[in-house]
C-alpha cells in the first residue's frame, strides 16, 4: 500500500478540530489570554469590570483541574481504563515543580538558610542528590514530564503486559497512589513530609504574588487546556483513537485483528500521565502549595466523577464536570460545610444510577426531545 | 501424505515477526500452512486436546467436525495463540512458531479467526470497522498518523459491495441485525486479508438464504487462501465439499471425504451414541 | 548461729501461741549495735532468714520506732512495748528504752529488705510491687531469698521480675566462682533486661576473666532465644494482621465472586460492625453493668445483622442496578461509602470513641518474658477461624450456600436451571455485609474505633481477594496469612512504609506470574 503524502503536522492537528470546534476555541483563548489577564491588570480594583484576585486562582485552578479531566477521559472514556490513581501523577508534577519553587526562595526562608527550611529543621547539611539541579527551570520542567511519565512507563507495561484491566486496575491504581501518598508523607524520603512545599516566593525570577506574574499563570494555564484539548482531540479522531476505542470494547477482538493493545494502551496511559503532571505543575503556584494529600485515593477518584459528571467520551464533558463539581464544591463548603460530603456522596451514586452521559448527553438528550416534539 | 517441517528447521529459533505492520507471509514452499503436531492441552487434569496432529496444505478448504467437547474451540485457541500447548507444535508454513507469538503477532502474520458469536466493534461504524481490519501497518505510533489513501477506500468499498453492506457503511455497528453483523465480520476478516482463515461455526443462526450465500462466498475466498471451518451444520459442510477430520476426546478420529467419514462405523458411534 | 534461733522459735512458740515465729535474738540485739556495718549485717540475715515476723521489726526500725533498753530490743505495738525478737509484751514498759537511729545506708538497706520480704506474702499484687522495687536494686545476700521465692512463685509477671532481681543479685555477689555462675545460669533466661546485665559482665567492667567468659556464652544463648521470641512475636502480630484481613476480605470474596463487583463501601461495613460494638458496650454499660465483660457476645449478632441489613440496602438501591457495569460500581460504591462516613460523624460525631476490652481479653499469654500474647488478639484469631469454618459449612452445606456457588461459576447456567439469582445476589451481599460487621467487631478489641477507620481495610482486603484468586475461600485464606506475615516480617525489617509499598510491589508482580490468583481455575476462560 503506498504511504498517504505526508502532510505538515499543524495541518493535521488543525483539520481535526472542526470548525465550529475552532470557533469555541477561539473565543475561549480570547477571554482567557486576553480578556480575563487584562481586565484584571488594567482595571481598577473598584471597577464593576474588575476580576478580582481570587477569581484569578480559582479559575486557575479549575482550569488545571480540566486538564486533568480531559486526561482521565483519555484514557477512561476512550481506552476504557478507569485510573484511580491519577492523582499520583499530578502531585508528580506538582512536586517537580515545586522543587524548583522552593529553590527559589533562596535565603528568603525562615532559617535564611541555602537549603529549604524543612530540611534545615530536619538538620540536613546538605540537599539530596535528586534535587541538584532543581533551581534550574529548564531541568525542573524536565522533571515534571519525565518523572511521572517514567512511573507511567514503567506501572503500565507491567500491569498492561499482564492484561490487568478493570476493576483490577482500578484498584492497584488506587494502591499504588496510596503507597505513594505514604511514602510521601514520611520526613525522610525529603518532599517536606506532611507540610509538603509551600511559601514559595518568586518564579522564574519574578515574585510569585505579583499581579503581572498571576495574570500571566493564568493565561499560560488556559494555554495549556486549550493546546491539551486540541491535542487530545487529535488522538481520538485519529485512527489510533479508534483502535484506542476497539480495544474499550473488545480487547480480545483487537488482537485477533493483529494489534497489539499493549502499546496502544500504554501510549495513552503515559500521555494522560504527562497531561495530569502539567496540570500539577501549573497548579502549585496557584494555589501556593503542595503535600501528600493530593496523592490520596479520594482526591483521585474525584477525578473520575469530574468525568463522569461532564460526559465520558467527549471531549466538552470533562471541562464541564470539573468546573461544574468544583464550583460545587467551593459553595457548599462555604454555605453548607456539613453537607458536602453528603452530596459530593450523592454525586457519585447518582451520576453512575441516572446519568451515564453526563450532564452532555443529558443535554443531548433533551435537545433530541425538543428537536423530534 | 504432508511433509513435517524439517528437523533443522524445527530446531531454529522462531524469528520474531518483525512489526505488527509487517504481514509475514507464511512460507509454504512444503505446500503445508499449518501444522500441529502432538498437542496436548489439560486444563485441570481434564484433556482438551490429547496428541492432536492435523496438517492444512495451502489453498486448502478444511471442515472440522465433532461431537461438543472434542476440542474444537481449544484447537482454534492453540492456533490462534489465544491458548499454550502443554506439548506438542504448531508452525505456521515453515518457519513460525505458533507457540512462540502473541495473539498479535499471529494475526499479523496473517492468520484470520472469526468468532462464534460475531464480535464486531459496537460503537464503531460499519466503515470504521472495516478500516481497523484493513491489512496495514499495526504499531501504534502508526496509526496515530495514519490516514487512508484511495486505494484503500477503493477495498473497503470493494468489500463492502461484497458483503451487502454498501449502504450501510455509517451506520453503527450494534444497530445492525445480526445476520448482518455476521457478514460484517467476514468482510472484516476479507480486508485484513490473511493466508489462513479460522471460521469458527460461520453459519451459526443464519436463515437458509444466508447460509447458502455464505458457503458460496467460503468456496470462492478458498480460491486464493486457506480455510478451516469448524461447523456442526453438516448440509453446510457438504455444501463447501473439501476434505473433512472428525475430531473426538482431542484427537483425530477420521479423516477424509464427507460420505467416506460419515460411513466409518467409529465416527456413527460418536455422533450416534451406543 | 541458726541452732539457738531455731531453739528460740520452739520456745516461742510453746509460750506465746499467738505469736508463729521468733526472730533470732542475737540477729535482733545487733540491730540496736553501734556500728552501721554492724546493724546492715542484722538486717541482712534477718531477711535471708525469710522470716515474716522480721517485716514488724523491720518496719519500726525504718519508722525510727524501734528502740533498745538494755540488751532487749522493744518496739511500740497499740500503746504497749513488746520485745522485738520474741514479739512478748513486756509490762511495765522499760523505762530506759532509746530509740535506734540509721542512717540513710541502714534505711535503704531495710527498704530492700523489706521488699524482699514482701515476696512471700500470699497477694498477688504486694508480691508483684516488690518484685519490681527489687528487680531494680539487689544486694547479694537477697539471692538465696529470691531463689527461693522464684521457685515458689506462679504468678508470670512476678516471675519474670524475680527472675531479673535474682540474676541482678547473683552477679553482685564478691565471689567470682558465684558470679560465673550465676551468669553460666542465666543463659536460660530469655530477658533482654538480663541481657543487659550479662553484656555488663561479659564486658571489662567485669575483673574476673572466667566470669566474662561463662557471661559471654550465656548472653550468646540469651540473644539466640531472644531472636527467637522476637520471630515468634512478629510471627504471631503477622498471623494477627492475617485473620483481620481475612474478615474483611471474606466478605468481599464472596461478593465479588457473585457479583463481579468491587464493594469500595465494604470498609465502611466494618466501621458499621464497630460501632455496632460501640452501640452495645454502651447499652450495657447503663442497662447490666454487671454483665458488661459479656457485651461482645451480644455485639456478635447486633454488629453481624446491621452490617448485612446496610449492605442489602446498598445491594437493593444502587448495586443491583449496575450489574455488568464494575467501574461504575466502584464510583458508586465509593460515593456510598462516603455518605456512610458522613452519617456515621454526625451521629457519633467526628471524634474516635472508647470500645474497651472485657476485662478476660486484657492481659496476655506470656511466651517468653519479652513475648507476651495478647488475649484480645489470641480470641480474634480464634474469632475468625470460627467464622472461616462457618461460612465454610454455609457454602459448603446449605442450600443458598449451593446457590451462591452457582451463580459464582456460572450466573447465566444458574438462572436457567431455577437459581433465584436476584435474590441469591441480595443475600450473598447480605451475608457478605455481615462477616465485615465481624470484622468490625473483633476491629474495635484492637484498633481506633472512628468514622475513617474502614477507609484503610478496603483496598487490602481486594489485594486478598486479587491473590488469592476470585470465588476461592481457601485462597483467600492463604492470601490473608501470606499477607500479613509478609506485611509484619517486612516491617520488622524496614519499617511499616516501606513493607507496605513492597508488599504492593510484590503484589503486582505476582499478578504477573499467576494472573488468576493462587488457586487458579483453569480452562476455557471467557473474556469479561
Amino acid at each position: 500500500m503506498t504511504p498517504a503524502p505526508r502532510q505538515p503536522i499543524v495541518l493535521r492537528l488543525l483539520a481535526a478540530t472542526p470548525r465550529a470546534g475552532w470557533l469555541a476555541l477561539g473565543a475561549f483563548a480570547l477571554t482567557a489570554l486576553v480578556v480575563v489577564p487584562g481586565l484584571y491588570l488594567f482595571t481598577p480594583p473598584g471597577s464593576p469590570l474588575h476580576v478580582p484576585d481570587h477569581v484569578l486562582t480559582v479559575g486557575g485552578k479549575i482550569m488545571c483541574y480540566a486538564i486533568v479531566a480531559v486526561a482521565m477521559d483519555l484514557i477512561w472514556g476512550y481506552a476504557g481504563i478507569l485510573s484511580l490513581g491519577q492523582g499520583l501523577f499530578f502531585a508528580l508534577g506538582g512536586y517537580a515543580f515545586g522543587m524548583y519553587l522552593m529553590r527559589g526562595i533562596g535565603r528568603d526562608g525562615v532559617y535564611q538558610s541555602d537549603l529549604p527550611d524543612f530540611m534545615v529543621f530536619l538538620d540536613w547539611k546538605a540537599l539530596p542528590w535528586f534535587w541538584r539541579g532543581t533551581d534550574h527551570l529548564a531541568w525542573a520542567l524536565a522533571l515534571v514530564i519525565g518523572v511521572p511519565a517514567l512511573v507511567a512507563v514503567l506501572f503500565g507495561a507491567f500491569a498492561f503486559r499482564s492484561r490487568i484491566k478493570g476493576v483490577y486496575f482500578s484498584i492497584i491504581t488506587q494502591a499504588l497512589t496510596y503507597a505513594a501518598m505514604l511514602l510521601f508523607f514520611r520526613n525522610e524520603t525529603g518532599f517536606g513530609g506532611n507540610n509538603g512545599f509551600t511559601d514559595f516566593k518568586r518564579i522564574a525570577g519574578f515574585s510569585i504574588v505579583a499581579p503581572g506574574t498571576r495574570a500571566t499563570l493564568f493565561a499560560l494555564t488556559a494555554a495549556a487546556l486549550a493546546g491539551t484539548l486540541v491535542l487530545v482531540r487529535f488522538v481520538v479522531t485519529s485512527k489510533y483513537g479508534r483502535v484506542l476505542a476497539a480495544i474499550r470494547d473488545s480487547e480480545e477482538r483487537v488482537r485477533f485483528l493483529g494489534y497489539d493493545p499493549l502499546w496502544y494502551k500504554l501510549l495513552a496511559w503515559t500521555l494522560a500521565a504527562v497531561l495530569c503532571a502539567i496540570a500539577g505543575a501549573l497548579y502549585v503556584p496557584h494555589v501556593g502549595i503542595i503535600n501528600p494529600s493530593e496523592m490520596s485515593p479520594a482526591s483521585s477518584i474525584e477525578i473520575a466523577i469530574w468525568v463522569a459528571v461532564g460526559g465520558r467520551g467527549t471531549l466538552l464533558g470533562p471541562v464541564l464536570g470539573a468546573a461544574l463539581v468544583n464550583l460545587a464544591k467551593s459553595w457548599f463548603t462555604v454555605a453548607f460545610p456539613q453537607l458536602w460530603v453528603f452530596f459530593l456522596g450523592a454525586i457519585f451514586v447518582l451520576v453512575t444510577l441516572y446519568l451515564p452521559d453526563g450532564v452532555l448527553g443529558l443535554g443531548r438528550r433533551v435537545l433530541r426531545r425538543g428537536v423530534s416534539a | 501424505m504432508t511433509a513435517a517441517p524439517s528437523l533443522a528447521m524445527a530446531r531454529e529459533p522462531a524469528p520474531r515477526v518483525p512489526a505488527l505492520g509487517a504481514h509475514g507471509a507464511a512460507d509454504v514452499s512444503h505446500r503445508v500452512i499449518l501444522y500441529l503436531e502432538d498437542v496436548t492441552v489439560t486444563f485441570d487434569g481434564f484433556r482438551a486436546l490429547n496428541a492432536l496432529s492435523l496438517y492444512v496444505d495451502a489453498g486448502e478448504l478444511r471442515c472440522i467436525i465433532g461431537p461438543n467437547g472434542a476440542g474444537k474451540t481449544t484447537m482454534m485457541d492453540v492456533i490462534t495463540g489465544k491458548t499454550r500447548p502443554d506439548s506438542g507444535t504448531a508452525f505456521f508454513g515453515q518457519a513460525l512458531d505458533l507457540t512462540r507469538l502473541s495473539e498479535a503477532e499471529i494475526a499479523a502474520a496473517g492468520i484470520g479467526r472469526k468468532f462464534q458469536k460475531p464480535t464486531v466493534f459496537e460503537h464503531h461504524t460499519v466503515f470504521e470497522n472495516l478500516e481497523l481490519a484493513l491489512r496495514a501497518d499495526r504499531r501504534a505510533r502508526r496509526t496515530l498518523f495514519a490516514t487512508l489513501d484511495g486505494a484503500a477506500r477503493d477495498r473497503i468499498a470493494e468489500i463492502l459491495e461484497l458483503v451487502r453492506l454498501s449502504g450501510e457503511a455509517g451506520r453503527l455497528a450494534g444497530q445492525l441485525s445480526h445476520g448482518q453483523k455476521q457478514w460484517l465480520e467476514i468482510g472484516m476478516l476479507l480486508v485484513q486479508e490473511p493466508q489462513l482463515l479460522l471460521l469458527d461455526e460461520p453459519v451459526a443462526g443464519m436463515t437458509d438464504e444466508e447460509t447458502e450465500r455464505t458457503a458460496e462466498l467460503v468456496v470462492g475466498l478458498a480460491k486464493e487462501r486457506s480455510i478451516v471451518v469448524v461447523e456442526h451444520d453438516l448440509a453446510f459442510v457438504a455444501r463447501l465439499g473439501g476434505k473433512v477430520t472428525v475430531l473426538h476426546e482431542g484427537a483425530v478420529l477420521a479423516e477424509g471425504k464427507l460420505d467416506d467419514v460419515k460411513a466409518d462405523p467409529r465416527v456413527v458411534e460418536v455422533y450416534l451414541g451406543r | 548461729m541458726r541452732s539457738p534461733s531455731v531453739v528460740a522459735t520452739a520456745l516461742c512458740a510453746l509460750a506465746l501461741p499467738a505469736l508463729a515465729a521468733a526472730l533470732d535474738p542475737a540477729a535482733v540485739r545487733r540491730l540496736g549495735a553501734e556500728g552501721s556495718e554492724e546493724k546492715l549485717a542484722a538486717v541482712r540475715q534477718l531477711v535471708a532468714d525469710g522470716d515474716p515476723a522480721a517485716t514488724p521489726v523491720l518496719q519500726a526500725l525504718s519508722e525510727g520506732t524501734l528502740a533498745l533498753a538494755g540488751e532487749r530490743v522493744v518496739r511500740p505495738v497499740e500503746g504497749r512495748t513488746v520485745d522485738a525478737a520474741t514479739g512478748e509484751a513486756i509490762d511495765p514498759p522499760p523505762a530506759d528504752a532509746a530509740t535506734i537511729d540509721v542512717n540513710n545506708r541502714v534505711r535503704r538497706e531495710v527498704e530492700t529488705g523489706l521488699a524482699a520480704l514482701r515476696l512471700l506474702d500470699p497477694a498477688r499484687e504486694v508480691r508483684r510491687a516488690a518484685a519490681e522495687e527489687l528487680a531494680g536494686a539487689a544486694s547479694p545476700e537477697l539471692a538465696p531469698l529470691l531463689g527461693r521465692a522464684l521457685a515458689r512463685e506462679r504468678d508470670p509477671a512476678t516471675r519474670a521480675l524475680l527472675a531479673l532481681a535474682h540474676a541482678r543479685a547473683s552477679l553482685e555477689s564478691p565471689d567470682p566462682a558465684a558470679r560465673a555462675a550465676a551468669a553460666t545460669d542465666l543463659g536460660a533466661s530469655a530477658s533482654s533486661a538480663v541481657r543487659a546485665l550479662l553484656a555488663r559482665h561479659a564486658g571489662e567492667e567485669e575483673p574476673d576473666a572466667a566470669v566474662r567468659r561463662a557471661a559471654a556464652a550465656s548472653l550468646a544463648a540469651v540473644d539466640r532465644r531472644l531472636a527467637l521470641g522476637e520471630y515468634a512475636g512478629r510471627l504471631f502480630s503477622g498471623i494477627s494482621l492475617a485473620s483481620i484481613l481475612l474478615l474483611a476480605a471474606l466478605g468481599l470474596a464472596i461478593t465479588y465472586g457473585v457479583m463481579g463487583v468491587i464493594n469500595m463501601a465494604h470498609g465502611e461495613l466494618l466501621m458499621i460492625g464497630a460501632y455496632a460494638t460501640f452501640a452495645v458496650q454502651s447499652v450495657f454499660a447503663r442497662r447490666f453493668p454487671g454483665a458488661l465483660d459479656w457485651y461482645v457476645a451480644a455485639a456478635i449478632p447486633v454488629a453481624f445483622l446491621a452490617a448485612a441489613v446496610v449492605g442489602m440496602a446498598m445491594e437493593r438501591t444502587v448495586i443491583r442496578f449496575l450489574y455488568g457495569r464494575p467501574l461504575e460500581t466502584l464510583l458508586a460504591t465509593w460515593g456510598l461509602s462516603l455518605v456512610l462516613i458522613q452519617a456515621v460523624r454526625s451521629l457519633f460525631g467526628p471524634q474516635n470513641v472508647a470500645v474497651a476490652n472485657p476485662s478476660w481479653m486484657s492481659g496476655g499469654f506470656e511466651l517468653m518474658p519479652d513475648v507476651v500474647l495478647p488475649w484480645n488478639r489470641i480470641a480474634i484469631v480464634g474469632f475468625s477461624a470460627c467464622v472461616l469454618a462457618l461460612v465454610w459449612l454455609f457454602i459448603g452445606r446449605t442450600r443458598l450456600g449451593m446457590f451462591v456457588r452457582a451463580v459464582t461459576q456460572d450466573r447465566v447456567m444458574a438462572g436457567c436451571t431455577g437459581v433465584p439469582t436476584g435474590r441469591v445476589d441480595t443475600l450473598a451481599f447480605g451475608l457478605g455485609a455481615g462477616i465485615a460487621g465481624l470484622g468490625g467487631v473483633a476491629l474495635s478489641q484492637i484498633a481506633n474505633v472512628g468514622p475513617e477507620m474502614g477507609q484503610a481495610y478496603c483496598v487490602d482486603s481486594f489485594l486478598v481477594v486479587v491473590l488469592g484468586g476470585v470465588g476461592q475461600l481457601a485462597g483467600a485464606v492463604w492470601a490473608a496469612l501470606g499477607l500479613g506475615l509478609v506485611t509484619k516480617l517486612l516491617e520488622g525489617w524496614s519499617g511499616a512504609v516501606i513493607a507496605k509499598i513492597a508488599v504492593l510491589v510484590l503484589v503486582v508482580v505476582f499478578i504477573q506470574k499467576r494472573p488468576q490468583g493462587i488457586f487458579a481455575l483453569k480452562g476455557r476462560v471467557v473474556e469479561g
